[in-house]
């Protein structure tokens, strides 16, 4: 068996197609991802008395478990106990749910960089709480995090296939239902390699670009 | 529901030896291609630093999936050569997160500081004696946590096996799911999600007790060796 070229381009568009729902899943999720691990890292921080330990205990919890599972209990578990969601709807959460975990650690690491003596100025100058959090604290704090995050999202990106055990019909379920209506499938999924490497590696070579602007943390 | 508790553990249980094969296969592959990939990416010769960093941003940059997939279904195909199945799988792990792991390897050898480096030329230890016993030492204490890291990673992506019919605990957990009614199906997940958190906890036992020896060997510890203990004692006496 070997490589044919035509067969490989008339694929290319239903990939495409299917790239868009991973990019779409990816940007979702990083969203959701941000958002979420935010709350995840203010709460830790926070120090509430047993609401600070439980969000500790789900994040180490959470992120020492596969994805795969996670994502599986979400769409295929939940619907039992009235949450019923659509595969890409199920796939965003299971995606910015599990990277939050990840992403919490990556803001409380960048708050921890903002200098004590902004802290003891804010106080000084008897600011209320909110803003020294959203006027002092997290804009040094986010940019510092900017390569980190973006870090994540590159592996979010390429995680996003794993939602084809929950029907999500992303570039490499394309590959494998070409595949299965023609009996090839080296082209397609050769390509969606392909499709990956062309997004990730540039989009990596980026974040090294922005790490050595804003430092590594 | 947890009528059927025994069961299930049992059911899942009987799928936790090729878990543990894939991830102990896979992690000590990882380990060798990590070491080959991050020297060679520090190699003086062009042509192993051209290799080496092909393979790590090749293995980076595409999907684990496409990968597994890929020496699954396109490889026999392309061949007509189907390697045993776990095999494949230990394969596939340790390819891509090896290319992680030289990363890591490449920058804990660069964190030593280069007077270490120094000191060990002006001995004119050869330089393999530099490497092994200046070099590697110091930056392996560096290596163990992000490898740590890499190990959960990797434990974690045994569970992809399961869309490739690899009968590890996530393929047994999906095929109880069809069987077993609404309640037991939550039991079931929450069973396999405490058997992946039981084995990354015990990763990360069996590295910080590397990392201690490691940094011991280096005389970083605060733990006194025996032999001065055992010194300190006939002082004190």
């Amino acid at each position: 068996m070997i490589w044919d070229w035509d067969y490989a381009i008339e694929s290319l568009p239903a990939l495409l197609r299917g790239l868009q729902v991973t990019l779409l899943a990816t940007l979702l999720g990083s969203l959701l991802a941000f958002a979420l691990g935010l709350v995840f890292a203010l709460v830790r921080r926070s120090r509430v008395p047993v609401l600070s330990q439980l969000v500790w205990a789900f994040v180490e919890f959470w992120r020492s478990t596969p994805l795969l599972v996670q994502a599986i209990l979400i769409f295929f578990v939940l619907p039992g106990f009235g949450i019923t969601l659509s595969p890409l709807t199920a796939g965003v959460v299971a995606l910015g749910l599990h990277y939050a975990c990840y992403t919490s650690e990556v803001y409380r690491a960048g708050i921890d960089a903002v200098p004590r003596g902004q802290w003891e100025a804010a106080a000084a100058l008897h600011l209320p709480r909110s803003r020294v959090w959203l006027g002092v604290v997290l804009p040094q704090a986010v940019p510092r995090v900017v390569p980190a995050l973006g870090n994540y999202v590159i592996s979010m990106f390429k995680e996003v296939p794993l939602l084809l055990a929950i029907g999500v019909v992303e570039v490499v379920t394309v590959a494998n239902q070409l595949g299965a209506q023609t009996f090839r499938l080296v082209e397609p999924l050769t390509l969606a390699g392909v499709l990956f490497l062309l997004i990730s590696y540039p989009a990596s070579l980026l974040v090294r670009r922005l790490e050595r602007r804003v430092g590594v943390l | 529901m947890f009528d059927n508790l025994g069961l299930i553990v049992s059911r899942l249980s009987e799928g936790l030896s090729t878990t543990v094969i894939a991830a102990v296969g896979g992690i000590a592959l990882t380990v060798v291609l990590s070491l080959v990939a991050g020297l060679g990416m520090l190699s003086p010769v062009a042509v192993l630093r051209g290799i080496s960093r092909t393979y790590v941003e090749f293995f980076r940059g595409t999907s684990e999936i496409v990968q597994l997939f890929w020496i699954f279904f396109a490889l026999p195909a392309l061949t007509g050569f189907q390697i045993v199945p776990l095999a494949a799988a230990i394969l596939v792990l340790a390819l891509n997160h090896g290319a992680y792991g030289g990363e890591i390897v490449r920058g804990a050898v660069q964190s030593v500081p280069r007077a270490q480096y120094e000191g060990a030329l002006a001995l004119s230890l050869s330089s393999r004696d530099r490497m092994l016993r200046v070099i590697l030492p110091q930056a392996l204490v560096e290596m163990l946590p992000p490898f740590n890291n890499l190990f959960i990673q990797l434990l974690k992506s045994t569970s992809l096996l399961s869309l490739v019919v690899v009968t590890e605990i996530t393929f047994i957990a999906n095929s109880l799911r069809a069987a077993l009614p609404v309640s037991e199906q939550l039991t079931v997940y929450a069973v396999l999600l405490l058997m992946y958190l039981v084995l990354s906890l015990l990763i990360t036992a069996g590295m910080r007790w590397l990392e201690r020896r490691a940094a011991a060997r280096l005389g970083r510890t605060r733990a006194t060796p025996r032999i001065n203990s055992r010194l300190h004692k006939e002082q004190a006496a």
